[in-house]
């Protein structure tokens, strides 16, 4: 039972990074109606410019704040530069571009960096908290508190801010948002700028489990998918609970299924994404889409 | 070449438009004749290491043919079709090494078996919107790759199977490297004539109305989840038979080949030569083989970002590629001469 337990808590610590970067996708797909096929690259990115500044002999949480500050404005700067054009063009267009921006970000931090595996610093002290023979890492309660942290923030942004309403404004029905003078432009740039933001929260928390590389989220990528999917691509809340589903059903199949092991884990998100999608398309918390032609 | 092109000019059936459109027709052949020459020319005249990257770029053309038939004419998204490709080309490899089939039986099986797969996964996928068609390609295609590895006793795992090349037949006295270009143009040439007509069939026409308007084509009469299942299947089949003449070309497959990227640069290289016409594959065969091998000198990551940056700049600025670059340039050239 205490194996069982330790691993529902593992799941949970894999799945609040998911969630962070499933969190990240949401939002941007709530504003614009764009699944952002490059966030996790984007988040790659801003995880090696806190390795930079570290290497450069930073503080961590120094280097943290600015590598968050980095990635709000680079966010913005990628939606008017990159995705602005785009907007309104057909669904095809758009996600070849992000699939485009997907593959560029990833090359140009190859470029930069190498392809070479770098240890990042873990934030959090190595060792473990133990309850009732219970042994939960403090990097695990670390994810956990950063991620709960971060959606704190994010719904106090969002329901008691001037900007948060607007925001939600802009959500709900960008035309209308428009007529009460709420800038939608700037607004959707600033969507973007925080996904970038939660997105660099999600590879900076994970780079310290896995290594980083320029190929490190593609796998994360996938389970944030699963996450968005499960949860519903519309809600922020439905993200955060599909990823630590996401996370445990991983965990525990890796664990107690032998067929599956630690190498086929990765057919988990796919299993649950055709699930999903033929059962409850919408998600677990999504709004049904209900199309007129 | 683009086939909208064709369907927007045809104007009123008078005598001298009926002219025009059989010249024009004409044209297309000279010029694909001419092309046909000069691809089974050119084998005899280049040292075999060109002729191995021609026959690759072959192989990719009709990898990107399939694509085409699903992003260009279907207007739906597969990030995972390199996942396609792997199963033709570990179906070839399993039943050469394993059955010990002769090599053509194994091109026929290897495309049925990617189509009866693309099938099955294609029902649930396009029961919805394009979005999730892509996420679900592209955790097939991650999914892939640990999943060749765990098979160990039938994929040889990790470290790949290695199989014999193809032997060109005496009579015909060619070198290997040119018996295998021949083979993969024979396929190319097969594969391009098929999608030729298939888009020119009412199933052709059904995609285009799919792809410019779902709600428009459906209430024409057009069933959606059929016809979007049947492209995704299609051009599954596609892939697998190019995978298949991968491995016969290659004579080695493994898993990490067959990774994620080889599914991105096959859409980025189709992005690139030209969504939705028929020269566009070949086109992106050409830049999906040149383009890395070229670039590379400079920095390993160069390729990753001229695919990047050129697909972004294609969409904004030539959404019809390299093929609807190069047919605008024929076309003024037609016009200036018909001028003089």
């Amino acid at each position: 039972m205490t194996g069982f337990l330790q691993q529902l808590v593992q799941g949970l610590g894999a799945g609040a990074i998911y969630a962070s970067l499933a969190l990240a996708l949401v939002l941007i797909y709530q504003f614009t109606g764009i699944v952002n096929f490059a966030q996790g690259e984007l988040a790659m990115f801003s995880t090696y410019l806190a390795w930079q500044f570290t290497a450069a002999g930073m503080p961590f949480w120094l280097a943290l704040a600015l590598t968050l500050a980095v990635s709000f404005a680079g966010g913005m700067l990628i939606e008017r530069l990159v995705i602005r054009p785009v907007e309104g063009a057909p669904e095809l267009t758009v996600v070849i571009v992000t699939v485009g921006l997907f593959i560029f970000v990833n090359a140009a931090a190859g470029w930069i960096w190498t392809f070479l595996i770098k240890d990042f610093p873990n934030p959090f002290p190595g060792g473990a908290l133990e309850a009732g023979g219970l042994r939960v890492s403090y990097s695990t309660l670390g994810v956990l508190v950063v991620v709960g942290l971060v959606m704190g923030l994010l719904y106090l942004l969002f329901q008691h801010t001037r900007i948060g309403l607007g925001m939600r404004a802009v959500a709900t029905n960008p035309d209308s948002a428009r007529l009460v003078g709420i800038r939608v432009g700037w607004t959707l740039a600033l969507g973007w700028g925080l996904a970038a933001t939660v997105g660099a929260v999600s590879g900076v928390l994970v780079a310290p489990l896995l290594f980083l590389e320029p190929n490190m989220m593609g796998g994360v990528l996938i389970y944030a998918f699963a996450a968005a999917t499960l949860g519903g691509f519309d809600s922020p809340v439905g993200a955060v609970v599909g990823g630590l589903i996401v996370g445990v059903a991983e965990t525990l199949a890796g664990a107690y299924v032998g067929f599956i092991g630690s190498d086929l884990k990765v057919g988990v998100p796919l299993v649950i994404i055709l699930g999903v999608l033929l059962l409850r398309p919408q998600g677990l918390f999504g709004r049904a889409a209900v199309e007129r032609a | 070449m683009s086939d909208t092109a064709e369907v927007t000019r045809v104007d009123a059936p008078t005598r001298a438009g009926a002219l025009r459109r059989v010249a024009a027709e004409r044209w297309r052949w000279i010029v694909l004749a001419a092309l046909f020459a000069a691809a089974c020319y050119a084998p005899f005249q280049l040292v075999p290491f060109r002729v191995f990257q021609f026959t690759m770029v072959l192989v990719y053309a009709v990898a990107l043919l399939g694509l085409n038939l699903l992003v260009g004419h279907a207007g739906q998204i597969s990030l995972g079709h390199g996942a396609f490709f792997a199963v033709g080309a570990y179906g070839a490899a399993i039943m050469l090494d394993r059955f010990e089939l002769p090599y053509p039986v194994t091109l026929p099986i290897a495309a049925a078996v990617a189509f009866v797969i693309g099938l099955a996964l294609g029902l649930p996928a396009m029961r919805l919107r394009g979005l999730y068609l892509a996420l679900v390609t592209l955790a097939m295609a991650i999914f892939l790759v640990p999943l060749l590895k765990r098979f160990e006793e039938v994929t040889g795992g990790s470290m790949g199977l290695t199989l014999p090349k193809p032997a060109p037949p005496a009579w015909t006295g060619l070198a290997e490297d040119q018996w295998l270009y021949f083979l993969a143009l024979a396929v190319a040439v097969a594969a391009f004539l098929s999608a030729y007509s298939l888009m020119r069939s009412r199933v052709g026409r059904a995609l285009h109305a799919i792809r410019d308007n779902e709600a428009a084509a459906e209430t024409m009469g057009v069933r959606l989840s059929f016809y979007k299942t049947l492209a995704f299947a299609w051009s599954a089949m596609f892939a697998g038979a190019a995978g298949c003449v991968y491995t016969w070309v290659i004579g080695f497959v493994s898993p990490d080949s067959f990774a994620v990227t080889l599914s991105i640069t096959l859409l980025a290289g189709l992005v690139v030569g030209g969504l939705g016409s028929l020269s566009g594959p070949l086109l992106g065969g050409l830049f999906v083989m040149f383009v890395p091998s070229i670039s590379q000198d400079v920095n390993e990551a160069a390729p990753g970002v001229i695919f990047g940056l050129l697909i972004i700049a294609v969409m904004y600025v030539a959404p019809t590629g390299l093929a609807g670059l190069t047919g605008r340039a024929a076309h003024s050239i037609r016009k200036t001469l018909r001028k003089e």
